[in-house]
């Protein structure tokens, strides 16, 4: 072997096991401080002091703080973690260096609004950013929808998600439902039936599978929500009437005359708990249920709880 | 003339070739393709949008970085390598030598920006697996972003006359992020009083105002530039670029190459 050869040979296998070595130490090092690569910090907050720097290229910086938007909120929300401290502000930057990213406001409206762990709880900061949004893109109707949405789920303010909705219906082709919408919140109409027709409408008029799927677990949750009701108010007639709780779930039917036995969306029927509280089988299967889970349920954690 | 302007020009794109400029592409086509995967597993429903503003992104950045580093060298290096003497022996004139060097430059790298393009839109059919009329308007910003590159190549030429290639470097460069900035300073010109106003509305109409040729982040939105846009950009890139060439040209034609 000539002498160049064997330099090559060693050099290549210093190359390989350095970069072997460099990376198993890294690796090491990482877990002696697990939220190294993930810390929760802005180095920048300013959305204006970003846009500046970006050179101009504020539409490829505004797609990077999305990302890291998304992710930071998949992160938290993956772990049921109660905060969200850095989303709202990292939408602000992302809207600010690209208004018309119209994706950050319908997604960050939604991770924003909700109580945790299904989002932020900040509904305050949604409706900013959606105000900001509708002010940048006020052709888009979507975003009154989405706006209204917040008004009605979130904070139960009828007159305002009257008049977002109402406003959205002015916008040239905006879907005839808004106007519907806003005559609803206007009546107060039933809580179920609206909350339906809401989460309908949103399954009819996306293409987004993930929003889709959303949409699909809420309508699924308020069958169970308005199964449970009803289940429990005959529960209550029973107990009434005979001055006791029924046996089972077979007696309830057979006194209150309800049809069949009551199961929920996925087949299963409700069971009836000795203190005469209905419940659902599997409560993980609906997330987004607010009634028939057992006292003091919480989802699952898959891995550890976060703050 | 033309021909002796056209052989220094071919000369110099022949030169970048050798000096491997165009590798640059592997690496736009790595981070394009790379990008073009990855955001969809990481984001949500901007797999097109991060795919115009990176590629177009990364063929600004790297032209511009391209054409200043090349840019500077161009007079500089043919006076250390003492090749400027032979071809000023010859019956070259000063400025067809500047106006030669140019247009090598600029066509290195219209070639590199073509390649690109081919790379943007093979990534952006790769997310959509169509295209729409909108996506033409990719072209307008291509197009938009070669205006940009003769501006600073004809930059890189004028510092490349008079001074040395490190300190035309930083010059060329401080003048790309204070042309970014361009419309603040006339911003802030229009806040000024009395004197101060006069040099700041000056400097803002001195440096080249790179934001007016910055469309990526609309286009990427599928929203039109006027045609009126175009032209009076395609006008200012070149009376910019001339008059950066002039500048250029009349320092070196009184340069002491002794």
């Amino acid at each position: 072997m000539n002498q160049r050869r064997k330099t090559t040979l060693v050099a290549s296998a210093c190359l390989i096991l350095s970069l072997a070595a460099s990376s198993f130490v890294l690796h090491r090092v990482d877990q002696l401080r697990p939220q190294a690569t993930l810390d929760e910090v802005l180095f920048l907050s300013s959305p204006k002091v970003i846009k500046r720097a970006s050179l101009g290229y504020d539409g490829l910086m505004a797609c990077i703080y999305w990302t890291r938007a998304v992710q930071y909120f998949g992160y938290r929300h993956h772990y049921y973690a109660a905060s969200y401290n850095l989303l709202a502000p990292l939408l602000e930057i992302t809207t600010h260096l690209d208004p018309h990213l119209v994706v950050a406001y319908e997604f960050g409206s939604s991770f924003l609004a909700p109580q945790p762990p299904h989002g932020a709880g900040q509904p305050d900061r949604a409706i900013e950013l959606m105000e900001y949004g509708i002010q940048n893109n006020p052709d888009n109707w979507r975003l009154y929808y989405d706006l209204g949405f917040v008004y009605y789920m979130e904070l139960r303010d009828y007159k305002k998600a009257a008049e977002t909705f109402e406003r959205g219906s002015h916008v040239p082709n905006a879907h005839p439902f808004l106007k519907i919408l806003a005559a609803q919140m206007a009546q107060h109409a039933g809580e179920y039936e609206t909350a339906r027709m809401l989460w309908s409408a949103t399954y009819q008029t996306t293409q987004d599978e993930q929003i889709k799927q959303n949409a699909v677990e809420h309508l699924r949750a308020l069958r169970v929500d308005e199964d449970v009701q009803h289940l429990q108010e005959a529960v209550t007639r029973f107990g009434e009437r005979t001055g006791r709780l029924p046996a089972s779930v077979a007696e309830l039917v057979a006194a209150e005359g309800l049809a069949g036995t009551p199961a929920d969306p996925d087949g299963h029927p409700y069971k009836l708990t000795p203190e005469g509280r209905v419940e659902v089988r599997v409560p993980d299967d609906f997330p987004f249920a607010t009634k028939g889970l057992p006292p003091g349920y919480k989802p699952s954690p898959k891995f550890h709880a976060m703050p | 003339m033309r021909a002796r302007i056209a052989h220094i020009a071919s000369n110099t794109f022949r030169e970048a070739v050798r000096d491997r400029v165009l590798y640059n592409l592997i690496a736009f086509a790595l981070l394009l393709s790379g990008a073009a995967i990855l955001v969809g597993q990481i984001s949500i429903e901007i797999e097109k949008l991060v795919v115009i503003n990176l590629g177009l992104t990364a063929v600004s950045l790297f032209g511009v970085v391209i054409a200043i580093f090349i840019g500077i060298g161009l007079v500089s290096k043919e006076i250390e390598k003492r090749t400027l003497y032979t071809v000023l022996s010859r019956p070259v004139r000063r400025w067809e030598f500047i106006v030669g060097k140019f247009f090598g430059l600029a066509g290195t790298l219209v070639v590199n920006t073509f390649f690109m393009a081919i790379g943007v839109f093979a990534a952006l059919f790769y997310v959509s697996h169509k295209f729409v009329r909108a996506d033409a308007l990719i072209l307008v910003a291509l197009y938009f972003i070669i205006l940009e590159f003769l501006i600073i190549c004809s930059l890189a030429l004028l510092f490349s006359s008079f001074s040395s290639p490190l300190l035309s470097a930083v010059f060329a460069f401080s003048l790309f992020v204070i042309g970014s900035f361009a419309e603040d300073l006339r911003n802030f010109a229009g806040l000024a009083h009395g004197v101060s106003r006069w040099l700041a509305t000056g400097a803002a109409y001195l440096v080249p105002n790179f934001s007016a040729f910055n469309v990526i982040t609309s286009i990427a939105h599928g929203q039109p530039v006027g045609g009126e846009l175009i032209l009076q950009n395609t006008l200012y890139a070149l009376f910019y670029a001339t008059m950066a060439l002039s500048g250029a040209v009349l320092i070196f034609e009184r340069r002491d190459l002794k």
